[in-house]
């Protein structure tokens, strides 16, 4: 439909994404610059409403953003009081000492939806225009090639294509600058990696999936402020991956539990891994009685230093975990995200344009922070052992060893079903409970608890490249594993009236976390922008 | 012809609803809310006259906090042509919304005042009704048609036995059910010029309103919790187990 007749706006900046990034960025330009005028898309319904993070957060941004915050701080913001790490087994648990990076002492525990929907006024009374329900479908580029700004998608086309009586096109943003804060794996930003060749000199980026739930639970269990985190059961030595419980107040704990997605067995059901995680008998004790109020999932950048893209293009900038800005020792990244953006906005008030931004953010305490750490998550590719002394050599030499690991691309880790076959299954292999109490039962459950919603209407928002690849290379060689990694039951394996498999795509499950673009071994699920405002509805995840 | 549509700040339909902890009704912090989706339809109704050359002027109102403004803007942006906010921040009931919605419609002269035939957070179904009794003037519920001539307005409703046909006088109010209109995609441009638009602000003494609740809200709690089901292996096994309960 590229002769559709649309209307064209203009503003100085366009900033894609209403997250910690996004929001630093807009608020930055507007504190530098008055006058310039900053126009904020988010895909979201309401700013915040696709945040999804643990979080424990390091506050030194947004100190710089709002200096007073602390007099009106978000409804969920609890200082830390203890942080403790364990080692599970599949009945017990042994305390083993915090890894520094993971003292926690001054920071604090928010959560990330909650936060970004207190920002977001911040920001509109610096005149921050911000737009939730509009999505950056797709980056647009003027005649010398370079980003021009982006399109919104086009609203009210049926699933077949056809156009509904709703029918509304989206319309052109047009800017000298646009900044792409999408979040890991932002759909804009991985075409302009691709067009513009952004990863020619980097490692492939690598990514985790973070499951996470917020729970009521009975008087006297939750411990404001105290931050724990787990390694080991149910997940097995070669998975990288562990969990982590924050006590807020109110009664209410946050539990999450990340793996990354370099694991190997295509058989690995990573949603029920976290909830036989729930069954360990340390976690029960907390949440057993209790109520799950919400739930998400979301993926997460763990490239680190050796796979930042270059994150400056033709009339275009990348910030935070778009480009990838996470420090995974620390287990935080709104605080590089949002410092990224602070950079952004000074390199723009300052140089007048984008070249220059990608040095100075490597020169920068986050560049610093980040390679610092470099080696720490790689050194894990040989499992939790060999990763954990490796880490403990890293912080020792404080990051100063000769020497930076590689990554590899998270869907070449995937081994076929023919080199598992006879290794038994990760459940298995792990003695995972056969019975399980708390809720959610299921993975359908769970998304009820995420307020997902998209009209079922509309075309197919993850799209599939080479259908024929999925009943026939991908159910042989390695199982279909898109029915086990999607959190949300989006692809599930039918007999169609022919008596035949057929791949049947949920769409109006998703919640927008990324994994299938990521994980999928042939890489032929493309993740495209649902129509505006749909999505997952997160409420203090 | 001038219309009055009325427009309500609710919790949004995604929403999972949560009883707050201390019993004083639902948890409304934090929580998404929107455009009661059946005041959408009569707002999208209102400008589709509009835009035909029925209607000359659209005006949304609403009552209550400051909140309540991110409805009117998404009214404008629809394309009504004023906003007024009355203010408060207590509940509203719907006897307190019917006075309020009286005194409007006195101080504005509408020819329909148009609303939704409900509001999805307490589902009363009573604000319409009490507005036309208020006003003495003509109502019409549920509309899933609405036809206008000669000063009249030829409403559809859909009731128990099928569909009726109403024929009131104008000025009137009618309320308006789901299958009236499906409102549109608003587009960004829009969006944009509506939040440069003034919202006029109203206070209840303005009006001339007695803001009393005549109804106390004493507790709210959630339903009992669905006691687990068990399985049963054989037909047999299940007769046996429901004579034990007295159910057959």
């Amino acid at each position: 439909m590229s002769d559709t007749e649309r209307d064209v706006m203009t503003y100085d900046v366009i900033v894609v994404g209403a997250g910690p990034a996004g929001l630093a960025t807009a608020m930055r330009l507007k504190q530098n610059a008055p006058d310039k005028e900053v126009c904020v898309l988010e895909k979201a319904s309401e700013v915040g409403a696709q945040s999804l993070a643990g979080a424990v957060i390091e506050t030194g941004p947004l100190d710089t953003l709002v200096p007073n915050w602390r007099e009106d701080p978000p409804d969920i913001c609890v200082d830390v009081t203890g942080d403790e790490f364990w080692m599970l087994k599949k009945d017990g648990a042994t305390r083993m000492p915090t890894p520094p990076q993971q003292n926690n002492h001054g920071n604090v525990v928010v959560s990330l939806a909650n936060m970004m929907a207190w920002l977001a006024p911040k920001a509109e009374e610096l005149g921050v225009e911000i737009y939730p329900g509009f999505s950056a479908a797709e980056a647009l580029f003027d005649a010398n090639g370079a980003v021009r700004g982006v399109r919104t998608p086009d609203m009210g086309i049926a699933r077949d294509g056809t156009l509904k009586g709703t029918y509304e096109p989206g319309i052109e943003i047009h800017a000298p600058i646009t900044i792409f804060a999408e979040g890991c794996r932002g759909h804009c930003t991985k075409q302009l990696i691709k067009r513009f060749e952004l990863d020619t000199d980097c490692d492939p980026q690598t990514y985790a999936i973070g499951l996470k739930e917020l729970w009521k639970v009975p008087p006297e269990r939750s411990q404001p402020g105290l931050v724990q985190h787990t390694i080991g059961w149910p997940l097995e030595n070669d998975i990288y991956g562990g969990s982590f419980i924050y006590h807020l107040t109110e009664d209410r704990i946050a539990l999450g539990f990340v793996v990354g997605l370099d694991y190997a067995d295509p058989r690995f059901e990573l949603f029920e891994a976290f909830q036989q995680w729930k069954h360990h008998p340390k976690i029960r004790a907390l949440i057993e009685d209790g109520e799950i109020i919400s739930a998400g999932a979301r993926a997460l950048v763990e490239g680190g230093w050796q796979s930042l893209p270059r994150l400056e293009m033709p009339g275009a900038l990348i910030v935070g975990d778009a480009g990838g800005t996470l420090n995974v020792p620390k287990i935080k990244g709104i605080h590089t995200a949002m410092a990224s953006g602070i950079l952004a906005a000074d390199h723009l008030c300052e140089s007048g344009a984008v070249d220059g931004f990608d040095a100075a953010l490597r020169a920068s305490e986050v560049g610093g922070e980040l390679k610092k750490v470099r080696n720490i998550r790689p050194g894990f590719l040989r499992g939790k052992w060999a990763g954990l002394a490796n880490a403990a050599w890293e912080t020792i030499t404080g990051g100063y060893s000769p020497w930076t690991l590689h990554n590899h691309a998270d869907w070449r880790a995937t081994e076929k079903l023919a080199a598992v076959e006879n290794q038994p299954t990760p459940g298995q292999a792990n003695d995972w409970q056969t019975s399980r109490d708390l809720a959610p039962r299921d993975r359908l459950a769970s998304v009820y608890f995420a307020q997902t919603e998209h009209d079922e209407n509309q075309p197919v928002h993850l799209q599939i490249l080479e259908p024929d690849i999925c009943v026939s290379r991908c159910t042989e060689e390695y199982g279909n594993p898109c029915t086990r990694f999607c959190p949300a039951n989006v692809y599930e394996m039918v007999d169609n009236d022919a008596g035949e498999k057929e791949l049947h795509i949920n769409a109006a499950n998703c919640v927008h976390c990324k994994t299938c673009d990521i994980k999928d071994p042939y890489q032929i699920i493309n993740w495209v922008t649902p129509e505006g405002g749909s999505g997952p509805n997160y409420t203090n995840l | 012809m001038k219309i009055l549509v009325s427009v309500k700040r609710a919790i949004d339909y995604n929403v999972r609803i949560q009883v707050a902890p201390d019993g004083s009704g639902v948890v409304k912090n934090g929580v998404k809310h929107s455009m009661n989706p059946f005041d959408e339809i009569a707002v999208e109704q209102a400008i589709r006259w509009k835009e035909d050359g029925t209607a000359t002027e659209v005006v949304a109102v609403a009552i209550g906090d400051d909140a309540v403004a991110e409805q009117l803007r998404t009214a404008l942006a629809f394309g009504c042509d004023r906003a007024i906010h009355v203010k408060t921040n207590d509940e509203v009931q719907p006897l307190t919304a019917a006075r309020v919605f009286k005194a409007l419609a006195k101080r504005e002269s509408p020819d329909m005042f148009l609303m939704g035939k409900q509001a999805i957070d307490d589902d009363a179904n009573q604000t319409g009704q009490m507005t036309a009794a208020k006003l003495n003037w003509p109502q019409a519920t549920f509309a899933s048609k609405i036809e206008l001539a000669d000063g009249k307005a030829d409403v559809t409703r859909e009731i128990d036995t099928g569909l009726e046909t109403l024929s009131v006088d104008l000025p009137a109010v009618v309320t308006v059910d789901l299958r009236l209109n499906e409102p549109r995609y608003l587009k960004l441009p829009n969006i944009m010029k509506a939040k440069k638009k003034p919202i006029e602000a109203l206070a209840f003494d303005e009006l001339d309103v007695a803001a009393a609740t005549p109804i106390e809200t004493v507790t709210t709690k959630a339903p009992p919790k669905r006691a687990g089901g068990i399985m049963v292996e054989t037909v047999d096994e299940l007769v046996a187990k429901l004579k034990e309960k007295s159910l057959i």
